[in-house]
């Protein structure tokens, strides 16, 4: 069978058993909706965690930018990863032991606030409104590239799956496909990875074999470490080479900026942060924490490795080649524009980091106007430079050198040669990412209008039908809306990613851990740290990203502060204005300090309610 | 009315010195691990993994191809962070247990 078959076998199979688990969990209530009953265990919620944490770019594209990125890519691998253990550490238990359904709920009460409410909601619908538009896009961009059909096809079909499931059951059907989500897209990760990891050096655990001997085959008989060979090849080409530190723009400051907004955004996004009200208990939200830490880093732990296993193969399979010798793998990819090949007219492939590179990729080009660039390039070639004009020179000024990132994952089962069905495979699990992220944000979106909008502050007499009518009706909008921004994706999608996490580092994150560490901090203070975090940091991102603002130095980065790491900064803003302002406003009111020794007590210890029985001392 | 303590479904009586000073006692245990866990987390990635990187690339963790550095930023910090959230666990299982035997001791003088 074909790999065309064996996709829609794979897909199929995946969306009826996500259809299925929808089905058996529909629920009735809005604790269901919102929270699945507070009846997930901890193995099963730390699961759904991570694929609801594990998007269609950590997939598809974050293994490809590690490749092309070398050390720097640990940025990804560690602020991606290392936001768990300020979840687990700082947030998870007492946000379930403050119970309730959404982190905007959190906020507002802890502050006693409407307008803190208010900003937490405004955080939480960005941040997930940018985050789903990539996945719907994601899901569009799987459908094409492995069933050739249209990407809008692809978006429509997502959407129907994901408005099935996420209205009938909510947080409860959404949290059981998760699981299954999980299990698919793992699968099919490990088994490309595993395969390539044994054909290149013998040892079947990626993470180890990133670390040993080359096959006698592919060193040309003498023994040599893997990462060392490709340093070598590196070298040779004008690369930097793989392993080292601080290479470009990414120095030791950007490196250290980007990976702590990472992290503290990490721990502030909505849709991580919700999981942990599922659980039944404290002790379970902690052990959910740890579970979903361990399952995603048996992904973040091959990425790496599969990043290096590409690199090698990609460099040394297109080296050299001829006409004839292309690889097959490039042959079949050729046709989506992600790898270009542009002959200088000696008929051998030459892909480095200098002038003489021959490797491109056409990027955001449309078909007509690539079509124009290789005729011209044709006529160049053939009329030894008198007519028409270099591609090479074209793409380079355009800043496309190189093969886009994404053909990592999506190209290396064929560069090592495997069977079509694995590559199948690769299919069902980039949709199940996306599908799984996307179901998660959405549930964030409708909780944040229906709850704390419409149940809290726009009708707090709401009937429990009525709410939970408002839930599916808003999650019913919202993968319309989703489904539009990833049919006609406006062009800033890629780059707004940055703006969600630097806003949520800058925002949702510090308000969190100061509401919980700090009884004095009050409402006014906490406001005003979060609005200018949020103003710092979309200022800073907006300016640089659209208005050519020039990168900040601060007199201590070499390069500019990339605008991905702007939420260190931002955060740091917030602490400061927030406890700076403190000591000269009124701390919170009795209710709110009880409210915090509340989730402190470990479990089984009561809520606030019975605590205002107590006299104070 | 009926003493929260003398039924172990309601919460603790705050009222009650004991079992307040058990709860002070709690949370210091809890923020003193999570300060010894946040050192480390910072330690491997912030520590390792960045600043002390460029340095630590000389050495090769043994037996391997990985420069150190390097697998501390790819590799070992991914590790490390999973160990902190186990400890975690394991340490305020440990506390809660302490805890709950505590404040049985102080309300059960009271009876």
């Amino acid at each position: 069978m074909d790999t065309r078959t064996w996709t829609i076998i794979f897909v199929g199979a995946s969306f009826a058993l996500y259809l299925g688990i929808a089905w058996l969990s529909r629920v009735r209530d809005t604790r269901g909706f919102y929270v699945a009953g507070r009846g997930v265990p901890a193995l099963a919620n730390g699961m759904a965690t991570a694929a609801d944490w594990m998007s269609a770019s950590s997939f598809i594209s974050m293994a490809g930018l590690i490749s092309f990125m070398g050390f720097a890519g640990g940025v990804y691998l560690m602020g991606w990863t290392g936001g768990y253990v300020l979840l687990a550490l700082l947030l998870a238990p007492y946000l379930r032991k403050f119970g309730h359904f959404t982190v905007p709920d959190f906020v507002g009460d802890r502050f006693d606030s409407n307008v803190a409410r208010i900003v937490a909601v405004l955080c939480a619908l960005f941040i997930s409104f940018v985050y789903v538009a990539g996945q719907m896009r994601g899901v569009g961009v799987v459908f094409s590239r492995f069933l050739e059909v249209d990407i809008n096809a692809g978006v429509f079909f997502g959407m129907a799956i994901v408005f099935v499931y996420a209205t009938l059951g909510g947080m409860k059907s959404i949290t059981w496909t998760q699981v299954a989500q999980y299990w698919v897209l793992i699968t099919a990760y490990l088994t490309v990875a595993i395969a390539i990891a044994i054909k290149l050096t013998g040892n079947p655990i990626p993470s180890i074999a990133m670390g040993s001997s080359l096959q006698a085959e592919y060193s040309g008989g003498q023994a040599a470490f893997l990462l060392e060979r490709l340093n070598q090849i590196h070298v040779d080409l004008g690369f930097d080479r793989y392993t080292d530190a601080f290479n470009g723009s990414w120095d030791k400051v950007n490196v250290f900026c980007v990976t702590l907004a990472l992290m503290a955004g990490t721990a502030g996004l909505p849709h991580v942060l919700v999981r942990f009200y599922t659980v039944p208990s404290v002790r379970a939200a902690r052990w959910s924490a740890m579970w979903a830490l361990f399952f995603i880093a048996i992904l973040y732990l091959t990425a790496p490795a599969t990043a290096a296993f590409a690199r090698y193969f990609m460099i040394t399979s297109l080296n050299g080649a001829t006409v004839e010798t292309l690889p097959d793998w490039y042959r079949s990819w050729e046709r989506t524009g992600l790898v270009l090949w542009f002959d200088d007219g000696d008929g051998r492939v030459r892909y480095s980091a200098g002038r003489d590179n021959e490797i491109f990729r056409n990027g955001a080009l449309g078909a007509a106007e690539l079509l124009e660039i290789s005729r011209s390039h044709e006529l160049w070639k053939n009329s030894g430079g008198d007519r028409g004009e270099d591609a090479r020179t074209v793409l380079l000024e355009r800043g496309l050198s190189g093969p886009d990132q994404d053909i990592i994952v999506l190209a290396t089962p064929e560069m090592a040669g495997l069977a079509s069905w694995i590559i199948a495979l690769i299919a069902a699990g980039g949709l199940a990412a996306a599908l799984s992220t996307a179901s998660g944000l959405l549930l964030v979106i409708s909780s944040a209008v229906a709850h704390d909008l419409y149940y809290r502050i726009l009708n707090p007499a709401a009937t429990e039908k009525q709410r939970l009518l408002v839930g599916r009706a808003v999650i019913g909008v919202a993968v319309v809306i989703a489904g539009l921004f990833g049919i006609y994706p406006p062009g800033f999608v890629s780059q707004v990613v940055a703006f969600a996490f630097g806003l949520a580092a800058a925002s949702l994150f510090p308000v969190l851990v100061m509401g919980i560490f700090s009884k004095r901090v009050g409402t006014i203070p906490a406001i005003l740290g979060m609005l200018t975090g949020i103003g710092f940091t979309a200022f800073y991102i907006i300016a640089s990203l659209y208005f050519g603002m020039a990168p900040w130095t601060f007199g201590i980065f070499s390069s500019g502060l990339n605008p991905q790491g702007i939420g260190a900064i931002g955060m740091l803003l917030n602490f400061v204005v927030t406890l700076a302002l403190t000591p000269l406003f009124a701390p919170p009111n009795r209710a709110s300090q009880e409210m915090v020794d509340s989730v402190r007590e470990p479990e089984g210890f009561g809520p606030a309610a019975m605590i205002e029985q107590a006299v104070d001392h | 009315m009926m003493r929260n303590s003398d039924n172990p479904s309601l919460p603790p009586d705050l009222h009650d010195q004991r079992v307040r000073a058990a709860l002070r006692r709690y949370w210091r245990s809890n923020l003193r691990l999570m300060a010894v866990l946040l050192l480390c987390w910072a330690g491997v990635s912030f520590g390792c993994g960045i600043l002390l990187a460029d340095w630590l690339n000389q050495f090769y963790l043994p037996f391997t191809g990985f420069p150190l550095g390097f697998w501390f930023a790819q590799q070992g910090s991914i590790v490390a962070f999973v160990l902190c959230i186990l400890v975690y666990c394991l340490g305020m299982n440990h506390l809660d247990k302490r805890h709950h035997a505590e404040l049985k001791a102080a309300t059960g003088i009271r009876k």
